[in-house]
């Protein structure tokens, strides 16, 4: 296999609609960012694509991908579509990698999108439910927040999690996108907001919960050769690791935990796993993705991370999942401060003796959920991360790690059926 | 003198949210013909009283919502009866849902967990508040008196 580098990217405003764009145009102009920041890219250079949308319910337009790809004058260069539900742009953006490091592609463009707005909030979560099976899951009153809100029962029952340490997940995410002008909901939230806000499906509330959006996100992959020539900032990436697990919940199996490098059997000798309350997608994927980069310690050795919080639970789901705490530790893990962002002030006292900073972009929760772009979206954020380039793309600073070498992106699609993560790096 | 060639029009109108841009509504709606297929036994069963499962016929997995082949070592599977009493694995109750839920609103779903049984079964609970339902509650299935084929046809009440 080839090195692959990511050599740019670019996303529109995540909103709750954009009705005056369509998807195509939300993907050009997503595409025409990326494109500017490389400028001695053109579009002869390019040898193909990988379009990533969740839904053509949401479209009402099936083979949309072909669309994006003659509105952005890439016909007739090879293209697919991938889709996997929620992990659809972390399988796309593998795609593409794929294709580099097969050899089959020098330069390949990841573009995803999704136009959630076409319909009202509640007939797209019967959208999203049909993500479910419909013999049996989805009859009995299938919607995900309901799924989810049941994990988070399990793991608080089996661990001791709280609906507060979820909260801090709010707190966090929203606070960050304060200083993300493409995130949808931007908020300075107490516990109590969050505790207060509409109950949706017991604990998870409004603000436990991301919302529907319309936006795109692109990110381009290239070969060593066009990362030289094309980018003096290529993120390479080392790692790409995925993962699956049964479409039903309730079939999750009772078994033992696939174990990290700095992790022992003696750590979960009680666990049955990976039941309702952890992602055994979400491990197998951390643990391919971290062989091939190398990672044995992920707290140690990652310096940020972007993770699908589709739920402030799911995020500590997936803090144990990764192995950046042991499983059972996730709500202690956001409590004792490990995932805040340094600089930010949450309005709460933080005494941290480390950090690893969570979704620095403001995550899911707060910059949105246009499904397709989203696990795309998670790219661009942390390449613009590791290239240095936050102020230039965001306006300020204030989101901006320094001193980062490595970060990884994880997307996740339905109870955990599909995972992917992907490991960046500073290539300098 | 040549006839004008015309299209004949309609008086159906086009219901519109917004002129710039322009937004209209589209209706959109189908009746699938859906196969429960090797799962049909299953729902038989519902119309009999009966909560069937599956138990592989090789390594003895037993599987509380069922599949005809085993996920754990890919033989076949033969029907299962369940108890018709568990207890509640976890829950939630749900005060939002898919538009097609909304009118049932609020609703407790649970996954049941069954003694001697593999996996776990999507259900609903009814006849418990809220702040009532507990992990570990046991629970018994109930079943419609008229049967419609689907997987509501079984739900679970306090044992």
């Amino acid at each position: 296999m080839r090195p692959v580098y990511m050599i740019s990217g670019g996303i529109t405003k995540f909103k709750k609609a954009h009705p005056d764009k369509d998807f195509r145009l939300m993907v050009k102009q997503a595409f025409d960012y990326a494109m500017n920041d490389v400028p001695n890219l053109t579009l002869e250079m390019i040898d193909g694509s990988v379009a990533s949308y969740f839904s053509d319910h949401f479209t009402r337009q099936l083979m949309a991908g072909i669309m994006v790809q003659d509105y952005l004058g890439l016909c007739p260069k090879p293209s697919k579509r991938i889709e996997g539900g929620g992990a659809t742009g972390g399988l796309c953006f593998q795609a593409a990698w794929e294709s580099i490091a097969s050899g089959r592609m020098n330069v390949c463009v990841a573009y995803g999108f999704e136009t959630m707005s076409r319909v009202n909030t509640w007939k797209g979560n019967e959208f999203i439910a049909h993500a479910s099976d419909t013999n049996f899951d989805y009859p009995v009153g299938g919607f995900y927040t309901g799924y989810y809100a049941m994990m988070a029962q399990r793991h608080m029952h089996e661990f001791g999690t709280t609906v507060e340490q979820m909260a801090l997940v709010s707190i966090k995410n929203h606070g960050n996108a304060q200083y993300n002008s493409y995130a949808q909901s931007p908020m300075k939230l107490t516990i109590e907001d969050v505790r207060s806000s509409a109950m949706v499906s017991t604990p998870l509330t409004m603000l436990d919960i991301c919302a529907m959006s319309d936006g795109a996100a692109v990110a381009i992959l290239a070969s060593e050769d066009m990362a030289q020539k094309l980018s003096d900032n290529p993120v390479r990436i080392t790692g790409i690791g995925s993962g699956t697990d049964a479409m039903r919940m309730a079939d999750r199996p009772h078994g033992k935990v696939i174990l990290l490098p700095h992790e022992s059997e003696d750590d979960y000798k009680e666990l049955k796993y990976p039941g309702v309350h952890s992602f055994r997608g979400g491990r197998m994927a951390s643990k391919l993705a971290y062989d091939m980069a190398g990672i044995n310690n992920p707290l140690e050795e990652l310096d940020f991370v972007e993770l699908h919080d589709a739920y402030t639970s799911s995020e500590i789901q997936t803090y144990e999942d990764m192995g950046l705490c042991k499983y059972g530790e996730g709500g202690g893990f956001i409590e004792e401060g490990y995932p805040f962002m340094p600089n930010i002030d949450y309005g709460i006292n933080l005494n941290v003796k480390k950090r690893i900073p969570v979704n620095p972009s403001g995550g899911l929760l707060a910059c949105g959920h246009p499904v397709g772009a989203t696990g795309i979206m998670q790219a661009v954020f942390a390449s613009w991360q590791l290239q240095g380039t936050i102020k230039k793309h965001l306006g300020n600073d204030e989101l901006q790690l320094k001193n980062i070498k490595r970060g990884a992106i994880h997307s996740h699609a339905g109870t955990g059926t599909y995972i992917t993560i992907s490991i960046l790096e500073k290539s300098s | 003198m040549q006839k004008k060639i015309k299209l004949q029009e309609t008086e159906e109108g086009t219901i519109l949210f917004n002129v710039d841009p322009i937004i209209i509504k589209h209706h959109y709606e189908i009746d699938y013909i859906h196969s429960y297929a090797q799962d049909s036994a299953f729902f038989a069963g519902l119309a009999n009283k009966k909560l069937l499962g599956s138990k592989c016929t090789k390594c003895s997995y037993i599987f509380a919502t069922p599949r005809s082949h085993c996920m754990e070592c890919g033989a076949k599977t033969e029907w299962y009866e369940l108890p018709k009493q568990g207890e509640v694995h976890t829950f939630t109750t749900c005060y939002f849902g898919s538009e097609a839920f909304l009118k049932e609103t609020p609703f407790t779903l649970i996954l049941v967990e069954f003694e001697g049984v593999n996996t776990l079964f999507l259900s609903r609970l009814v006849g418990v508040k809220p702040e009532n339902v507990k992990i570990g509650m046991k629970i018994k299935a109930q079943f419609l008196r008229n049967s419609k084929f689907k997987s509501t046809d079984v739900y679970f009440v306090p044992a």
